[in-house]
């Protein structure tokens, strides 16, 4: 089942190639999002068996999955609405490279192998890179060219751990395998040396990915020049699967003995991420970048979260859903405030809410949710990330999250704010909210404003098991 | 053992071609002549079976002629051959390189390796082409350099995964191949495109978007 999981958007997206019809294409995206959905909420309620050697899923996974799943479904209804608007460009690479983008990265969600998981990782920088490049000016090709780049050799490093990790268990006199569930067994026997190593080139190499400073350079130009439903993808998605694939490396060092230590650079990254995305968030003209330092920012607190564990890596985990759907309501509708002005800069952007009432109203209610005020879900997992750090102990890290924390929503608000309250500036080009653009970030932020005020008991438990997974296992 | 090492030997002395050449045609053929002697290392290590060979087939065609192919046409189609003025020198990038793959067989010397893989010249020579990739990554300007840059950076990783081979099932190795190409494939379609809105392959022209 998880097979079709993974080839059935392949096989659509081969499909996709020979269809004539424009606006059949378009929708074969919400349709086949539709059933993946569908299918991944079965395989996560246990309809089907999901154990295997190359794929299954644990607890960590069917969290990163549903996410993915609920995030992907939201943007390909938007989709529909944009690739209407934009028949300039055509859908003729848009949609096949969606399709693949998401049969990859659900097999990176799944992968029960290290190597299968580096195979489906880098396979979505190559799926992605063609949708980062969809406008084809001087600005994204510059973007296409950064992310690929620096993507691709961060992600090769990512290999390098790989096999170290396999030289560990080469070095530890173990049975060379790097299939996961064996790796986890026989943890506590690798060369210790290997395996350190290992675990700093997959934080380096996934961490990339995932945009932890100082690897984020590729972030605000890839996410600034991206239309905002890939955007709202990379920021969403990707990046989720690529913590993904640094938790594999905490489970790894948990199993052997050695959590401590990958808390330690966990933390030490998360914080300089906060910082700087901090720093680089203050007075900030561009929309988008803000939004992209923000993605940066909270890639940080996860880092955090499952830095100090306990409560604060069962935020860490709630705080990942929140993260995906707020992000992708923040870049959908800020790709509708672009396309009404034609401008994502603060110079031209202005009154936002009186030219696009809904599209401004989302802007404006997803900023106040993602820098965590009540009552919206990043509101809690902060609070009860806040509440693991001073639960334990650790008052100097907690004061500096809680300024920085404070910093983001000043920097962030004053641009957000600028560019939704007051007289619209004159420029909108005869473009008006319309529901295919405004029902997926409205959804979004419903989910959001759900997660603040209510989380069903199967959701909490299952938070649980996943946070449990990054603890020591005797 | 002779055999092995000279290989081994042989891609050192390529990393170090790669480092001081500034024409790009010729960089492309002799890493392509990198990428199908290290097709032999599988065989070399693990005999002939069928894992090895199917390995050493794929590396050969896809390190050693199908990339370097594409490159070569990339190289046609933008008429360029020569890497002008790259961001530090030739000679300066040389010595650089041979500082490193001095210190990488220093440094192999102390890391705790297995017994078997004291003696050969494989975890030195797949550190030390690690970091020419990294080199050439850092010190040059044009798109088609950086390229051969990542690709000898794979390279290094390859050597350092032929002793591992155990560990990487073929359905593995096929993927990671197949990702290599593809990746250098819209590489090069973004090169393209790089070439024809600014009329030149210099990266250092990539530099609107910043803070």
């Amino acid at each position: 089942m998880l097979v079709f999981l993974i080839v059935f958007p392949l096989i659509i997206a081969l499909c996709s190639l020979v269809i004539p019809w424009y606006q059949v294409r378009s929708w074969l995206l919400p349709i086949v999002s539709a059933v993946h959905l569908l299918l991944s909420g079965m395989l996560v309620l246990g309809r089907f068996p999901v154990t295997g050697d190359w794929i299954g899923l644990d607890a960590l996974s069917q969290l990163v999955l549903v996410v993915t799943s609920v995030l992907f479904f939201g943007c390909a209804v938007y989709a529909v609405g944009y690739l209407d608007l934009r028949r300039d460009r055509g859908n003729q690479t848009m949609v096949p490279c969606l399709l693949i983008f998401l049969a990859v990265m659900t097999l990176a969600i799944a992968a029960r192998h290290l190597g299968l998981l580096w195979v489906a990782v880098e396979a979505t920088t190559i799926a992605s890179a063609p949708l980062i490049y969809f406008n084809r000016n001087r600005l994204s090709i510059e973007a296409t060219w950064k992310y690929l780049m620096i993507c691709s050799v961060g992600i090769a490093l990512a290999m390098l751990g790989i096999l170290f990790i396999a030289y560990a268990a080469l070095g530890g006199g173990t049975p060379v395998s790097l299939q996961f569930d064996t790796l986890l067994a026989q943890a506590p026997q690798l060369s210790k040396p290997w395996l350190h190593a290992g675990f700093v080139f997959l934080l380096v190499g996934f961490g990339t990915k995932m945009g932890l400073a100082p690897l984020h350079s590729w972030k605000p130009d890839a996410y600034g020049e991206a239309p905002g439903m890939i955007g709202a993808l990379l920021a969403g998605g990707l990046t989720s699967v690529a913590f993904l694939g640094v938790l594999r490396g905490v489970q790894l060092m948990a199993a052997a003995g050695d959590g401590g230590m990958a808390r330690q650079a966990l933390l030490g990254m998360g914080l300089l991420s906060l910082a700087l995305a901090a720093v680089f968030m203050v007075r900030q003209p561009d929309i988008k970048r803000l939004l992209a330092y923000s993605s940066v920012e909270h890639m940080g607190l996860l880092a955090i979260g499952v830095g100090i564990g306990g409560v604060a890596a069962f935020a860490a985990m709630l705080h990942l859903v929140n993260n995906a759907l707020t992000k992708g309501c923040l870049f959908l509708a800020a790709g509708n405030v672009q396309r009404a002005y034609t401008s994502k800069n603060l110079a031209e952007v202005r009154g936002a809410i009186g030219a696009l009432p809904v599209s401004g109203t989302l802007f404006l209610a997803a900023f106040l949710a993602i820098t965590g005020s009540p009552p919206f879900g990043p509101f809690l997992s902060e609070f009860t990330m806040l509440r693991g750090i001073f639960g334990g102990e650790h008052y100097v890290i907690g004061m500096l999250v809680l300024v920085l924390l404070a910093m983001v929503f000043i920097g962030m608000g004053a641009t957000v704010l600028t560019s939704t309250q007051g007289a619209p500036s004159a420029t909108t080009a005869g473009f008006r909210d319309r529901w295919l653009l405004c029902i997926s970030p409205l959804g979004f932020i419903l989910l959001v404003l759900i997660l603040g005020l209510y989380i069903p008991e199967p959701l909490r438990e299952a938070l649980q098991r996943a946070a449990d997974l990054l603890e020591v296992h005797p | 053992m002779e055999l092995t090492n000279s290989i081994l030997l042989a891609v050192i002395l390529i990393n170090f071609f790669t480092l001081g050449s500034a024409r790009l045609g010729a960089c492309v053929r002799i890493v392509a002549v990198q990428g199908a002697l290290l097709a032999l290392l599988p065989i070399m290590v693990h005999g002939v079976t069928l894992h090895s060979t199917l390995l050493a087939a794929g590396a050969f065609c896809f390190k050693g002629v199908i990339i370097p192919w594409m490159l070569l046409r990339a190289i046609q189609r933008v008429r360029i051959r020569r890497e002008m003025e790259p961001i530090v020198g030739f000679v300066p990038t040389l010595i650089l390189g041979t500082l490193t793959t001095a210190g990488t067989f220093l440094f192999a010397d102390f890391l705790p390796l297995i017994s078997a893989h004291h003696e050969g010249l494989y975890v030195p020579t797949a550190l030390a082409t690690i970091f020419s990739g990294f080199l050439l990554l850092i010190t040059r300007r044009k798109a088609i350099t950086l390229v051969l840059g990542y690709l000898i950076l794979e390279n290094g990783i390859f050597i350092f995964g032929v002793l591992l081979s155990e560990a990487l099932p073929l359905m593995v190795e096929t993927g990671v191949l197949l990702d290599l190409l593809v990746g250098v494939f819209v590489m090069g379609i973004v090169m393209d495109q790089i070439s024809r809105e600014f009329s030149t392959l210099n990266t250092e022209r990539l530099s609107a978007l910043k803070e």
